[in-house]
């Protein structure tokens, strides 16, 4: 029961982190009409050039928060060197540009950071366990993933709900000539909200880097299941992506937890531990096929 | 009394809170050109989206050509018979005139599971296809790409397209709009002419070219239709006058 | 034939044509074994991204997913051989119609969404095929497997370098020849029809959805052929086959060669390859050591394509007419 539990709130951190990214493409798909396949080239550079400030600056904190607007400024270079050239084309130029510009990162990666990867210690201060319940030790850090994430998810749903760039999302607009309504300066606007979403996915890097490892490549597979992610939730929708998310983020540590034991009720124990991760991630494209035979649009896309 | 080709019974479309669709029962006899008027945001466009297979119905049913189609998919109506065309207009625009005519004939000539034949050497659908195009003025434009085509060109391809398939009955979202006078007159003279061999339900904006051309005249007024007759009787009509036409009306009585 | 070499594009295609049927010859005489390896790999190469402009280039439909055909042929041969099923009388038929199967199946799933629905569910449904292979243990899981070539007892052998590449050749000119009568059949301009305005096209009485299907699944078939002869070529399989980055090259392949067009993705796996092969070695030539981080020049080229450069190789020979 108690590893039930734990496992659930590993599903929840993953789901938040994976929420991370998912929202940046939201927004970006929403407000900009934008398919950005580099998000997760983000979500790399937030890792590496955390660990670089971390390396510089000798916290953990101090050099997070400083790589936040760091990648802040890289997402609005980035927007202003490529994407805005972007937004009027259609889905293949946007697909085989942002292809490029992750063919561009991991090589960058390369040569700055050389081709091994990194790995970014625990906190000293976060590296000790906390009792979620009475006799139940959980590690503080993951405590504080989902702590953040559930702060910056809070932050999103505030920001949909209350404000005109909110509103923009609510409507689904992808409609320039309803944001100059809005007397907004749209280009400002465009940069600043890709920017945001590059804060978020770097955000997700640096926090997941301590669990995992700061590597070239990193940001890609976790992108198509933040894609995964979107589509199942309904493209546009923050909400859906919360939802998808936190789904998602179950069934793949649920199932890599509990799979091998039910595995190897009928193959040996070797092929059952190995086989575990690849089905658990199977399990997640099986549910969006299943979502989607019964919602083309996803849980909680508009429906034509 | 003749059987009607297309007749919708009490058919209902709500869009959340807002009911685009109210209980409207209308029919179209074979030869008859039958208007539907109303004011903008009236629901002629929804009601059409209906006829067509695009937009499904929340209550009420669509017969036509003495089959129930409400629940028949868009292909299948229009093998059944019922062509449109587009209130915006639609052609292929990366084709020819004579290549999107040849299309339409296509699509009413059995399946297009063929992968060998070339299709731009197919007698069987240049023919009727060039045939189409004279119809309606645009034999000369055939080899042209409907991109390259004027407006009013364009809407002619349109008819040629919707003609093609020989539909009993065409559904035709505003043919005049965003037309000169004198290509106005054309397809009006065009469509008199139809008149009697084809049912047509005719939106139209243009209170000149309904009163001109009509058997019959539906009003449609926040999604009910308030009042349906000959063009007399529209015009004589106290609530349509009160509703919708105002002055507009008076001028053309 | 005479006429076709009269226009730049036709003299073009005729050369490459040439030089390609009988490069075997070529790399012999001027004793370049490599070079047929990599004319080999671009032929193969050359039927996936025919089969993906069939429904990319003249479909409209951005699958980002196309790569994991290559899979599924590989792993059709792979699979049958490990069960000692050696026969390409067998192997490639099975590969070709789990191929297509597969293609009908997304297909069926999603033709029925539209724009960046249908983008991502192609590329996700790759990466499951990806993650089932990466779970296959008895398959090499991760690092593959390695396999022995398809048997023809009699009729040809593949392990011969020469003889398989002619193969290749050979269905290579029977996947364009294919292309170009579909392109401009009847199903074909239906296809390009939906490409264009799939509103009107259903309006004109074509089932649409129906059509795209097919399409889809003939795109497949192909896809699955491409990756029998993959498997072959290096006698070895891997989930490497069918990674979403492959999926990505084969776009940018279709593109930089030209969408919709008979001979663009031809051109564009030529090209591609020449860029792989060459960019490395000029690149050491500016600055030594500098060849390791080709891609890094090679990404921005992709952004410049997508930003000024649509019309791929293909419009460089002038305007189409038609």
């Amino acid at each position: 029961m108690d590893y039930l539990l734990l496992q659930v709130l590993n599903g929840v951190q993953l789901g938040l982190l994976m929420f991370l990214l998912a929202a940046g493409l939201t927004l970006t798909f929403c407000i900009m009409d934008l398919v950005n396949l580099a998000h997760g080239s983000l979500y790399m550079m937030g890792a590496y050039i955390a660990w670089t400030l971390i390396g510089w600056t000798d916290s953990f904190v101090i050099g997070a928060i400083l790589a936040l607007p760091a990648t802040f400024l890289l997402g609005v270079v980035v927007e202003a060197v490529v994407m805005r050239r972007l937004y009027a084309r259609d889905h293949l130029d946007q697909v085989l540009a942002t292809f490029g510009l992750i063919l561009f990162f991991n090589e960058l990666v390369r040569v700055i950071w050389g081709p091994a990867g990194k790995s970014i210690a625990v906190p000293q201060f976060l590296s000790h366990t906390v009792e979620i319940l009475p006799g139940l030790p959980y590690p503080a850090y993951r405590v504080a993933i989902i702590a953040v994430g559930a702060v910056v998810a809070a932050l999103l749903a505030w920001l949909v709900a209350r404000t005109r760039v909110g509103m923009l999302i609510r409507a689904g607009a992808s409609n320039r000539r309803m944001i100059a309504a809005l007397g907004i300066n749209i280009e400002l606007l465009f940069s600043l909200v890709f920017g945001l979403g590059a804060v978020f996915a770097a955000l997700a890097g640096l926090m997941a880097a301590p669990l995992t490892s700061v590597k070239i490549g990193m940001g890609d597979d976790i992108l198509i299941l933040a894609f995964v992610i979107i589509v199942i939730g309904g493209i546009g929708s923050i909400k859906g992506a919360f939802v998808a998310a936190m789904v998602v983020g179950q069934i793949d540590i649920v199932g890599r937890a509990f799979l091998p034991d039910f595995l190897k009720t009928f193959m040996s124990s070797a092929a059952a531990s190995s086989a575990a991760p690849a089905i658990s991630q199977v399990l997640v494209y099986v549910v969006m096929a299943g979502v989607l035979i019964w919602r083309p649009t996803g849980l909680f896309g508009q429906r034509t | 009394m003749v059987e009607p080709l297309l007749s919708t019974d009490r058919l209902v479309k709500r869009f959340g809170g807002l009911v685009a669709t109210d209980t409207v029962s209308i029919d179209v006899r074979p030869g008859e050109i039958h208007a539907l008027i109303g004011p903008n945001g009236a629901g002629k466009t929804t009601l059409v989206s209906q006829l067509t297979g695009n937009l499904a119905p929340d209550a009420g049913t669509i017969h036509f050509a003495g089959r129930d189609v409400t629940r028949l998919p868009t292909h299948a109506r229009v093998r059944l018979g019922l062509a449109r065309s587009f209130q915006i207009t639609s052609v292929l625009r990366e084709f020819t005139a004579l290549d999107n005519v040849a299309l339409a004939v296509q699509a009413h000539a059995g399946h297009s599971f063929r992968f060998l034949a070339d299709v731009r050497r197919d007698e069987r659908l240049r023919a009727p296809a060039r045939r189409g195009l004279e119809a309606v003025g645009l034999g000369e434009r055939a080899g042209t790409l409907a991109a390259t085509l004027s407006h009013g060109e364009q809407r002619q391809l349109e008819i040629a397209m919707a003609l093609a398939g020989d539909p009993k009955l065409l559904l035709l979202d505003e043919p005049m709009a965003g037309m000169g006078v004198e290509e106005s007159q054309r397809m009006i003279g065009f469509l008199q002419a139809l008149k009697g061999k084809r049912a047509i339900l005719l939106i139209e904006h243009d209170m000149d070219a309904v009163f001109q051309l009509a058997d019959r005249i539906t009003v449609l007024v926040y999604g009910r239709a308030i009042a349906s007759g000959t063009p007399d009787e529209i015009r004589a009509n106290a609530e349509v006058r009160q509703a919708y036409l105002g002055d507009e009306i008076a001028e053309i009585a | 034939m005479m006429a076709a070499l009269r226009t730049p594009r036709g003299l073009a295609t005729v050369v490459i044509l040439l030089v390609l049927a009988v490069l075997p010859l070529l790399t012999q005489a001027f004793d370049q074994r490599y070079l047929l390896s990599i004319g080999t790999r671009i032929v193969i190469w050359a039927i996936a991204a025919v089969s993906l402009n069939m429904i990319l280039g003249y479909g409209g439909l951005v699958s980002f997913g196309h790569a994991v055909f290559f899979g599924i042929g590989g792993y059709a041969v792979g699979i049958l051989d490990a069960h000692g099923v050696s026969s390409g009388w067998i192997q490639w038929p099975v590969g070709v119609a789990m191929a297509a199967l597969w293609a009908a199946l997304v297909g069926a799933l999603s033709l029925r969404t539209r724009g960046v629905y249908f983008i991502m569910i192609t590329l996700a449904f790759a990466q499951l095929l990806y993650y089932v292979g990466v779970g296959l243990e008895a398959y090499g899981a991760d690092d593959g497997l390695n396999i022995s070539r398809s048997r023809f007892a009699g009729l040809v052998d593949l392990r011969d370098k020469a003889s398989f590449y002619w193969l290749c050749f050979a269905l290579l000119a029977a996947t364009l020849w294919f292309c170009s009568r579909f392109a401009n059949a009847r199903f074909g301009f239906v296809i390009r029809g939906a490409k264009s305005n799939d509103l009107r096209m259903t309006a004109l009485g074509f089932p649409v959805f129906r059509y795209r299907l097919a399409a889809f699944t003939i795109s497949g078939a192909f896809g699955g052929l491409a990756g029998i002869l993959l498997a072959n070529e290096g006698a070895y399989i891997s989930p490497a086959m069918m990674s979403w980055v492959k999926s990505g090259d084969l776009i940018v392949i279709v593109v930089l060669g030209g969408m919709g067009t008979l001979f663009g993705p031809l051109f564009g796996t030529i090209a591609f390859f020449v860029l792989e092969e060459s960019l490395p070695p000029v690149l050491n030539l500016v600055q030594k050591g500098w060849g390791e981080y080709w891609q890094i020049v090679f990404g921005p080229m992709l952004v410049l394509i997508a930003l000024y450069a649509r019309g791929g190789i293909d419009s460089l020979f002038g305007r189409r007419h038609g």
